[in-house]
């Protein structure tokens, strides 16, 4: 009877040690001794195709290889959203990771968290600049530097060369405006006896990202729908009505596009089984694409309107603030070792994303990749039009906002005007607390 | 004599016999781990979500605001229509899968010979993931070359587009939920069948009682038992249901599918809205205690065992 006793108060003791040793671990790890090796935990999501895993985790063994008092740990975290939940859950349990991926545009959230390091200071203002304007308008907040562009992308155009050759156009001249796009999507917009549709002129994804794509159409007609600090949207002026009437016009009147909603994983699916002979979607698919086409396919910059325009896209390396100093310095090697110009470049070619360094295009493993495969450089010749992606305080209830009232106007269920108007009023009242 | 009060029992020492005593604190410590896992993870949360659920705590920073979070949620459309929802999605599940379970376990009762096939064919998909579950209909949904699609398009019908159409994707949902839980209703009447006495069925065969006679007035009432088990876990299932949402429709096209659990999940965990995110908790836990006290505190009476 008294051991049965004893055993419960073990288990017990057991059970209240586990919970209060978590939070624990982290603030008493030694301020380090110099000859003992740093551990850095660095969180990371997987949001397109191909082996992403397999190339951070060798990554990490050849920072170590080169500095072998420093070991990175890579976590795979799941979608960019799952990521988010875990690095967020963590800091709020004083449990930060070191390092993480996240979303460019999860900068504002993470600042409201004051969870993030400002990495101003770490890093050589020169290195800095080598990174693209359109990358670095969503990781700077005026002049500091609070993440570095990592695996960053932006929309481009991909079309079937061969089903351009089947409808009588010139397979290497891509739609280059709104009209050419409309007319283009016409004639390649195929089907059967009986009126069914066997192949699609365009789909745009409106699952997801519909907020992304929402704003590549708006910037091809006026300005950002949102302003640089992140405390305003525009959802409702005239541009942004005219841009997503356009979209709803593809599909409900135009009948080039599938009506309603298309899901964001179906449409490179689409696009490879010929079900559709243009897209809009995220060079990060590139690389997949190129590997699974059975056709000749092209890549070109999405239609202007009045001018040419996509906002970037993906994920920046931020540093966690909550953890001990020499952490940090060895996070800003880590990050300086991932985005040397030489691993950017090998970086992009093996995932599709888009070198964020302009010194990267200067080396000679880009260079002689864009010679081979010149569909590796639109993305990079876009940037010049590109601009930042949505990103707000509250980021994830405002694009949550806007994202449904997109939604709501393809459907049909009420006018693009009104959903518009909503979604800003909505959104206003999101921000009002921040102005 | 000094009467000591015993903290486990709460009766004075002196009037226990010893044995009792020390039979009840064995009792108590077998219970023990238990406890500690149900305070910890059942209670304590729950507690946690009401107190939270008063203060308006976004990013760190929180506030006393009473009842104003409340208040504010009855003026929240999206809130409504989540309700709206999760109400039809229970609606449309829990009888009709009732029924079938209630049918099919029949069936399979009858034919002992050839069942265990069948049996493991209609209790399978329960025993799948529900992600690789969700993955499954993804593509069965998928408009034109789906699996669904694909099917009606033999018999010359035109598909819809099942996820992405809000007025298509609830009734979606409810089948696709049905198909997962009649066969795992199934078990639990099959259990209840193969106990069911046999001279009372003897003796209505040989009064001459036909079929659906039978059914009605031996089978299902001295099933009502099982009944009463299944219908709390269809009612809780239904209000419970997330991982699908999340993997399927991520509750869109605008809001269409987004069911509570779900809401609470993306208030929390994309918005940071702990706040809102516990009042909305609060409101699942009273909706799931109302189902089980209408449950325990009224039709509990009303059936025989």
């Amino acid at each position: 009877m008294r051991r049965l006793w004893a055993l419960f108060l073990v288990f017990t003791l057991a059970l209240t040690a586990c919970s209060s040793g978590t939070t624990n671990s982290n603030s008493t790890a030694p301020a380090g001794s110099g000859d003992k090796p740093i551990e850095l935990e660095f969180y990371f999501p997987v949001a397109v195709g191909g082996p992403i895993t397999k190339i951070i985790d060798g990554l990490a063994a050849d920072f170590t290889k080169e500095n072998p008092n420093i070991k990175v740990t890579p976590i795979f975290g799941g979608s960019y959203q799952d990521t988010m939940t875990k690095v967020a859950t963590a800091v709020q349990g004083g449990n930060a990771p070191d390092m993480a991926v996240l979303l460019s545009t999860e900068l504002y959230t993470l600042l409201s968290m004051n969870a993030i390091e400002n990495l101003t200071p770490q890093f050589e203002k020169s290195y800095i600049d080598d990174f693209f304007e359109g990358f670095m308008a969503n990781s700077k907040v005026g002049d500091d530097v609070w993440s570095v562009p990592f695996q960053r992308s932006t929309i481009v155009l991909y079309y079937n060369k061969d089903a351009f050759k089947a409808a009588g156009l010139d397979p290497e001249k891509a739609p280059s405006n709104w009209q050419e796009l409309r007319e283009y999507a016409q004639k390649l917009t195929v089907k059967d006896g009986q009126g069914n549709v066997t192949q699609w002129g365009l789909e745009i994804p409106s699952t997801g990202f519909q907020y992304w794509m929402f704003q590549a159409l708006a910037l091809q007609t006026g300005d950002n729908i949102m302003s640089g600090d992140g405390k305003q949207v525009f959802f409702d002026n005239p541009a942004n009505v005219e841009a997503l009437q356009f979209w709803h016009d593809l599909g409900k009147k135009d009948k080039v596009m599938p009506e309603g909603i298309i899901e964001w994983a179906t449409v490179p699916s689409d696009f490879l089984s010929g079900k559709t002979a243009m897209m809009f979607h995220t060079t990060g698919n590139l690389t997949k694409v190129k590997n699974d086409a059975s056709f000749d396919f092209g890549v070109a910059f999405l239609p202007a309107n009045k001018q040419f325009g996509s906002p970037t896209g993906g994920g920046n390396l931020y540093v966690f603030k909550d953890i001990p100093e020499e952490n940090k310095k060895a996070s800003a090697k880590f990050i300086e070792f991932l985005t040397s110009p030489e691993r950017v470049a090998q970086w992009s070619i093996d995932t599709g994303y888009v070198a964020t360094r302009k010194s990267a295009y200067e080396t000679d493993t880009l260079k002689k990749y864009v010679t081979d495969f010149p569909h590796a450089k639109v993305a990079m010749d876009q940037l010049q039009y590109a601009n930042s992606e949505l990103s707000t305080y509250q980021n994830g209830q405002v694009q949550k906002i806007l994202n449904d009232n997109i939604q709501a106007a393809l459907n049909g269920t009420t006018s693009v005007n009104e959903a518009l108007q909503k979604a800003q009023t909505q959104a206003d009242q999101v921000l009002k607390n921040f102005k | 004599m000094e009467k000591k009060v015993n903290w486990l029992t709460g009766t004075g020492r002196g009037s226990l016999p010893p044995t009792r005593w020390k039979k009840n604190a064995f009792a108590y410590s077998l219970l023990l781990p238990s406890m500690i896992f149900l305070i910890l993870f059942t209670y304590y949360p729950t507690l946690k979500s009401i107190y939270l659920s008063f203060f308006n705590s976004t990013m760190g920073q929180t506030e006393f605001v009473g009842l104003q979070q409340y208040k504010q949620l009855l003026e929240d459309d999206i809130f409504l229509k989540v309700m709206k929802n999760n109400l039809l999605l229970a609606i449309g599940t829990v009888p009709t899968s009732i029924f079938l379970a209630i049918y099919l376990a029949i069936w399979l009762n009858g034919k002992l010979k050839a069942n265990a096939f069948l049996r493991a064919a209609f209790f399978y998909p329960t025993v799948i993931p529900m992600i690789a579950i969700a993955n499954i209909w993804l593509f069965i949904y998928t408009p034109s070359y789906g699996l669904l699609d694909q099917f009606l398009e033999v018999f010359g019908v035109k598909g819809v587009n099942w996820l992405g159409d809000p007025s298509w994707v609830m009734y979606s949902m409810i089948f696709m939920l049905i198909w997962k839980e009649a066969g795992f209703f199934m078990i639990f009447y099959l259990a209840g069948l193969q106990n069911l006495p046999q001279d009372v069925y003897e003796a209505a065969r040989i009064e001459g009682a036909k079929p659906f006679q039978i059914f009605r007035h031996i089978t299902f009432p001295l099933l009502m038992p099982t009944t009463m088990f299944v219908l709390i876990i269809a009612v809780t299932n239904s209000f419970k249901l997330v991982d699908h949402l999340y993997i399927m429709t991520k509750g869109g096209p605008d809001n269409a599918s987004n069911l509570l659990l779900y809401y609470i999940y993306e208030t929390a965990f994309s918005f940071w809205d702990m706040g809102k995110a516990s009042v909305l908790t609060v409101v699942l836990l009273v909706i799931l205690l109302a189902i089980s006290i209408f449950n325990y505190a009224y039709l509990d009476k009303r059936i025989h065992y």
